[in-house]
C-alpha cells in the first residue's frame, strides 16, 4: 500500500481479508505509531492483541481434540492440518488495532514480532488507552513493554506464575483443591 | 466525525499522569492524616459485579482511585482455543452476559469473514432484529440498575418487566432466554416461528411508551437531576485517547457509531439516527441510552417489515462443509449423514489467516481478533471488550467527586465484569 509508505520502520505490508497489516520493526514502533496518529489520523487504539505461535503448523496442534489414548491423530486426511500454513518469523506477534475516528474511517493493524524474552517499547505516550491493553498482553502472554509505568498483572492474581494464554501453558493448569486427594 | 462545537467540557486533559488509570493522591496532601484509603468491592452491590475500587478519600472527596479487575476472569479465550470452531461459539455469549447476542454475532461474523461464506438475507435481517432487541435489553438493565443505585427502586422493576418481554422473544426464537447461541456460522440456528413478528410488533408498540414513562419518572425528579448533571465529566479528546466507545463516546459530543460509519449486516439499508449529546456527564450518558432505545425500536420495526417480505426464504447458507444438513436428510442421504458426523465430531476447517471484526455492541466497540491455522479450532481468539476499555476512564471521570457520586459515575461506564475480565 502506498498510502502508508511514509510510515517509519515498516518492514512489510500485507493485505488479506480486506484488512491492511503493517509489520513494523519493534525498535521503531513508537515512531511508527506517532506518525500514524499525527499524519494518518489514527486517533483511536481499539485493541492490542498478542498471539503465541509456538507449535504453529505442527500437525497435532490443530488436530482432533479430546483425543483418547489409542487414537492416532497424525493420520493425514482424517485429522491434523490439510495444508501446513506458512511459518511465522518469531514466536509472538503483538497486533495493535488502530481506528480512524473521523469522516474517513479506516482500520489498520500494526504488528510487531518478538521472541520469548524480547521486549517492545510501550505506546502509552501515544495512546493512553494502551495502559490496560499492554498490561493484559503482559499478564496473558508475558510480553514486556519497555517504559510502561505500571506493568503488572491485571486479570490474574499478582502472585500468579506463568502466562496462561501461552501455548505451553496447559488448559487446567490451575491446581484444583482436593482433586488429587482420596 | 463531527465533534459538536460546544464540547469544551473542561480545558486540557484530565487523564492522570504517568499512569492513565491510576489517580494518585496529591503528595502535598499525602502527609495529612485525613486521607483515608477505602476498599470498595469486589463484593459491593453497586459495583455492577465484582469490580474493586481502591479509593483514597479526603473527607468525602475522592482524592485518589485505582480500579482492580480480574475477579471474574474465567479464561474464555484459552478455552475457546481448545474447542472446535463449531463448539466455541457457545462461549461467546457468556462473555458479556448482558449483551449476549452481540458477542455471539461478533464471533460468528469473524469466523464467516475467514470462511468467506455468504449468509442468506433472511438470516442477516433476523440477526439485526435480534441485535437491536438485545441492545434494548442491555440498556434496560443499565437503566434499572443505575437508577436503583441512586435510590429509584421502582424503575428497576419497570425495566425488568420490559426486559422480560425481550427475553420472551428470544425464548420464542431460539428456545433459551439468555445465551441463546441462536447465531450459527452461515446463518441462524432455526427459522423464526410464524408468530414471532406479530409478537415483536406488540413489543415495538409498548416499548416507546415505556421509555416515555421512564423519562417521566426521572427527568423531573430533582434528586436524579442533581446526582447526574455535571457528574463524571469526560471531554471528547480524553474519551478518544482512552478508547471509549458507544454511549460513553457519544455523550461527549463525538458523532460516531459503527453501525452508521462502518456498516455491517444490513445497517446501511435501515433508517436510524445516532443520538449525540455534548455534556459529557452521567446525565448525557443517560440521555444517549434513552434515545438509543427509541432508535433501536425503529430499526426492529424495519427489520420486521423486511422479514415478513422474506417469509419462506432460506435462513442458513447451503454449504455442507460448514452448515449442518437438515435433520430429515439424515435418514435418507448417506452424504448428509457423513457431513453431519464430520461437523459434529471433527468440526469444520477455517482457512488460515487473521481478521479483526468489530461491531457496535450496546456498550460500544466490541472487537474480535481471530487467528486460524487452517485447522478445526481457533489458534487465537481475542475479544476487544468495551467494558474493559470503559473502566480505563474511571480515574479520569471521578476527579473531585464526592464518594456518593462515585457510584453514579462508575455505573455510567456501564461495565459488565464478565466482559471486562473474560
Amino acid at each position: 500500500m502506498t498510502a502508508y509508505a511514509s510510515v517509519p520502520g515498516v518492514v512489510e505490508t500485507r493485505e488479506s481479508f480486506g484488512e491492511t497489516t503493517l509489520v513494523v520493526d519493534p525498535a521503531r514502533l513508537v515512531e511508527a505509531c506517532t506518525a500514524l496518529r499525527d499524519e494518518h489520523g489514527f486517533n483511536f487504539l481499539s485493541d492490542i492483541a498478542a498471539a503465541d505461535y509456538l507449535g504453529w503448523g505442527e500437525q497435532e496442534v490443530a488436530g482432533y481434540i479430546g483425543t483418547n489414548a489409542g487414537r492416532d491423530i497424525h493420520v493425514p486426511g482424517s485429522q491434523g492440518l490439510a495444508r501446513v500454513p506458512p511459518p511465522k518469523p518469531k514466536r509472538f506477534s503483538v497486533s495493535y488495532h488502530l481506528l480512524r475516528v473521523n469522516d474517513d474511517p479506516a482500520r489498520l493493524r500494526v504488528q510487531v514480532w518478538l521472541d520469548d524474552g524480547e521486549s517492545v517499547a510501550s505506546v502509552l505516550p501515544v495512546w493512553p488507552a494502551a495502559d490496560w491493553f499492554e498490561r493484559e498482553a503482559f499478564d496473558m502472554m508475558g510480553i514486556r513493554f519497555e517504559g510502561h509505568a505500571n506493568l503488572m498483572r491485571i486479570l490474574m492474581p499478582e502472585d500468579w506464575e506463568g502466562h496462561p494464554l501461552r501455548k505451553d501453558y496447559p488448559l487446567g493448569g490451575e491446581p484444583v483443591r482436593f482433586s488429587d486427594e482420596d | 466525525m463531527s465533534v459538536l462545537p460546544s464540547t469544551r467540557i473542561y480545558e486540557g486533559t484530565r487523564i492522570p499522569q504517568p499512569v492513565p488509570t491510576i489517580l494518585e493522591v496529591d503528595p502535598e496532601k499525602h502527609r495529612l492524616e485525613d486521607i483515608l484509603r477505602v476498599n470498595f468491592g469486589p463484593n459491593h452491590p453497586s459495583t455492577h459485579g465484582v469490580l474493586r475500587l481502591v479509593v483514597d478519600l479526603d473527607g468525602e472527596t475522592v482524592a485518589g482511585i485505582r480500579a482492580v479487575i480480574g475477579y471474574l476472569h474465567t479464561g474464555f479465550e484459552k478455552n475457546m482455543e481448545h474447542k472446535s470452531w463449531w463448539k466455541s461459539v457457545t462461549y461467546a455469549p457468556r462473555i458479556d452476559y448482558v449483551s449476549f447476542h452481540a458477542n455471539e454475532l461478533l464471533y460468528v461474523l469473524a469466523i464467516e469473514k475467514l470462511l468467506g461464506i455468504e449468509v442468506p438475507r433472511r438470516a442477516t435481517w433476523t440477526r439485526m432484529a435480534m441485535a437491536e432487541l438485545n441492545r434494548i435489553h442491555s440498556h434496560l438493565v443499565w437503566l434499572g440498575t443505575s437508577a436503583l443505585e441512586l435510590g429509584a427502586i421502582s424503575l428497576f422493576w419497570y425495566c425488568f418487566d420490559d426486559r422480560d418481554q425481550i427475553l420472551d422473544l428470544f425464548e420464542m426464537a431460539g428456545g433459551t432466554r439468555m445465551h441463546t447461541r441462536y447465531v450459527q456460522v452461515g446463518g441462524i440456528a432455526e427459522d423464526l416461528p410464524p408468530d414471532f413478528t406479530s409478537e415483536a410488533r406488540k413489543f415495538c408498540e409498548s416499548m416507546p411508551k415505556s421509555v416515555d414513562e421512564y423519562e417521566a419518572i426521572l427527568d423531573r425528579n430533582a434528586i436524579w437531576l442533581e446526582r447526574t448533571q455535571g457528574v463524571g465529566l469526560l471531554s471528547s479528546d480524553d474519551a478518544l485517547a482512552l478508547a471509549q466507545s458507544g454511549p460513553m463516546l457519544r455523550s461527549t459530543g463525538v458523532d460516531w457509531d459503527l453501525r452508521r460509519d462502518m456498516p455491517y449486516l444490513a445497517y446501511d439499508e435501515v433508517e436510524f439516527d445516532v443520538p449525540v449529546y455534548c455534556g459529557g456527564d452521567v446525565y448525557d450518558r443517560y440521555r444517549v441510552h434513552m434515545d438509543e432505545m427509541r432508535e433501536s425500536v425503529r430499526i426492529v420495526r424495519q427489520c420486521l417489515d423486511r422479514l415478513d417480505e422474506m417469509d419462506g426464504e432460506p435462513w442458513i447458507a447451503d454449504d455442507r462443509k460448514v452448515v449442518l444438513p437438515p435433520r430429515h436428510e439424515l435418514h435418507t442421504s448417506m452424504e448428509s449423514l457423513i457431513h453431519h458426523f464430520k461437523i459434529v465430531t471433527e468440526g469444520f476447517r477455517v482457512p488460515a489467516g487473521e481478521v479483526y471484526v468489530a461491531i457496535e455492541s450496546p456498550r460500544g466497540e466490541n472487537g474480535c481478533y481471530l487467528v486460524s491455522d487452517g485447522g478445526a479450532r481457533p489458534w487465537r481468539v481475542k475479544f476487544r471488550a468495551p467494558s474493559f476499555a470503559a473502566l480505563q476512564a474511571t480515574a479520569t471521570i471521578v476527579q473531585g467527586l464526592l464518594i456518593a457520586d462515585l457510584i453514579a459515575a462508575g455505573g455510567s461506564l456501564d461495565p459488565v465484569m464478565g466482559d471486562a475480565d473474560r
